[in-house]
């Protein structure tokens, strides 16, 4: 099979989820939508002062970005699943690691890139630094692509299932652990005006070790569920 | 050029085929036990290049199931299928472009258009068709809906979408679970003469079905599944 077949499945792949996230766009909308209200909910619940918002700022923005991608899982194979293209993909002459590997693609760029996006506005809205924010958003870029990864794996195990939600955040979360721990320590040694680099490597090793494994887990998954 | 492509005209010889008596889908011993009820037990068969089998049986005698065995998708509880001698999970790369399988679920995106769905179709199987795609929609009686998305068609106007798959692809067998359903009178008479002319060029088709097909003696095989 030469290279480039394979590049086009992907390619074609990744297009064709993007088009059927701008048609369904509505639903594209709820995991922001989350993000934002759950994050404006801290300074009315907790406290307004400034002090105390700096210092819960970066690890209110990672659970809320955590939550909100596991809210936006689900959908990266359900409705594949129901009406029979999952099945077309399985019998794909294609790996279906790569083919995986641009549903997950197309999913960090309709889920990730948008709170990526939108982590600045919030972070001012807690009264974050502004030195720390290039630090949030290069967290949230590199952690970003990693939920979306690991979480694939979940939903390709849960997706068989009638109701697999809470089995999916069972599964996902504890997995979630080290992103967030490295990612929400990154951002407050950075509001410190501390080094950073070495979270960033960490959770750079660990974008390359999900991106190299999650997709042929998530195939394997994908088979096991399907039987 | 890619390997597939070359192997993919060979299938599609039927001279070359009948000098290769390897070229065929042999099936042994295959056995299924679902919840404690045996579906089927030692069920073999073969089937050569020019040959149908259709697979007869009430509702719940396990004609879906043989058929998503057929395709790898579920794994037998005892038996093999093999393709040119070769188990297909060791053979997968050439039984899948050999292969079309199209299911009770046929996989056709409702926000996607007809010409849309091939078109993802078409990169998954690798096939460079002979005929374009709108080609194949004129020949299924969708002209004039390439451009509207599939919710808008009818339940027989997106079977007949997922139909045009068979005559994009270049494969030799096709695997079909209820192919008639949904379809009008003139539309399965339509798909029948497709069926009958795919064996008639040398090609395989299974099929699960109560309708006749009419084909010579010697060209059909059938299976009646007893609960």
């Amino acid at each position: 099979m030469s290279e480039a077949s394979l590049f086009n499945a992907f390619y074609t792949v990744l297009k064709r989820d993007l088009t059927l996230a701008y048609r369904t766009r509505t639903e594209m909308v709820n995991p922001m939508l989350f993000f934002i209200i759950v994050i404006s909910l801290f300074p009315l619940a907790v406290s307004p002062d400034p002090k105390v918002l700096q210092s819960l700022a970066p690890g209110v923005i990672w659970v809320a970005a955590l939550l909100a991608t596991l809210l936006s899982l689900d959908s990266m194979f359900r409705s594949d699943f129901d009406d029979g293209a999952l099945e077309q993909m399985l019998l794909s002459v294609h790996p279906v690691s790569v083919i995986v590997l641009g549903k997950v693609l197309a999913h960090w760029m309709v889920t990730g890139i948008p709170l990526l996006i939108l982590s600045p506005l919030l972070a001012v809205l807690l009264h974050m630094p502004s030195d720390s924010i290039p630090a949030l958003m290069t967290t949230l870029a590199l952690g970003g692509p990693i939920l979306s990864l690991v979480g694939a794996i979940g939903v390709a195990l849960t997706v068989g299932l009638r109701r697999g939600g809470v089995l999916l955040s069972l599964l996902i979360l504890p997995l979630y652990i080290p992103v967030l721990i490295f990612a929400a320590n990154a951002v407050s040694n950075a509001a410190a005006g501390l080094a950073i680099a070495g979270q960033l490597y960490f959770l750079g090793a660990l974008l390359a070790l999900a991106l190299t494994l999650a997709p042929v887990a998530t195939a394997a998954a994908l088979r096991i569920s399907l039987r | 050029m890619p390997l597939t492509n070359t192997l993919l005209t060979q299938f599609h010889m039927p001279q070359t085929n009948t000098q290769k008596p390897e070229s065929a889908l042999t099936v042994t011993g295959l056995t299924c036990i679902r919840d404690d009820r045996t579906l089927f037990k030692g069920l073999g068969f073969s089937l050569q290049p020019g040959q149908a089998l259709q697979i007869e049986g009430p509702n719940g005698s396990g004609k879906t199931t043989i058929l998503r065995i057929l395709c790898g998708l579920t794994l037998p509880t005892e038996g093999e299928v093999l393709w040119n001698n070769l188990p297909i999970e060791e053979n997968r790369t050439d039984y899948m472009a050999a292969m079309d399988f199209i299911g009770h679920a046929h996989g056709i995106k409702k926000e996607l258009t007809p010409l849309e769905n091939l078109q993802v179709a078409m990169a998954m199987a690798n096939t460079h068709a002979a005929q374009s795609i709108e080609g194949v929609l004129e020949q299924v009686g969708l002209r004039g809906f390439e451009d509207v998305p599939a919710i808008t068609l009818s339940a027989g106007q997106c079977r007949r979408v997922a139909l045009g798959r068979l005559l994009l692809s270049k494969s030799l067998l096709w695997i079909l679970d209820e192919p008639f359903t949904a379809l009008d009178v003139q539309g399965q008479a339509q798909i029948e003469s497709m069926l009958v002319n795919h064996v008639e060029q040398g090609g395989m088709v299974i099929l699960t079905s109560h309708h006749p097909l009419a084909l010579k003696d010697g060209m059909l095989k059938t299976i009646n599944l007893r609960p």
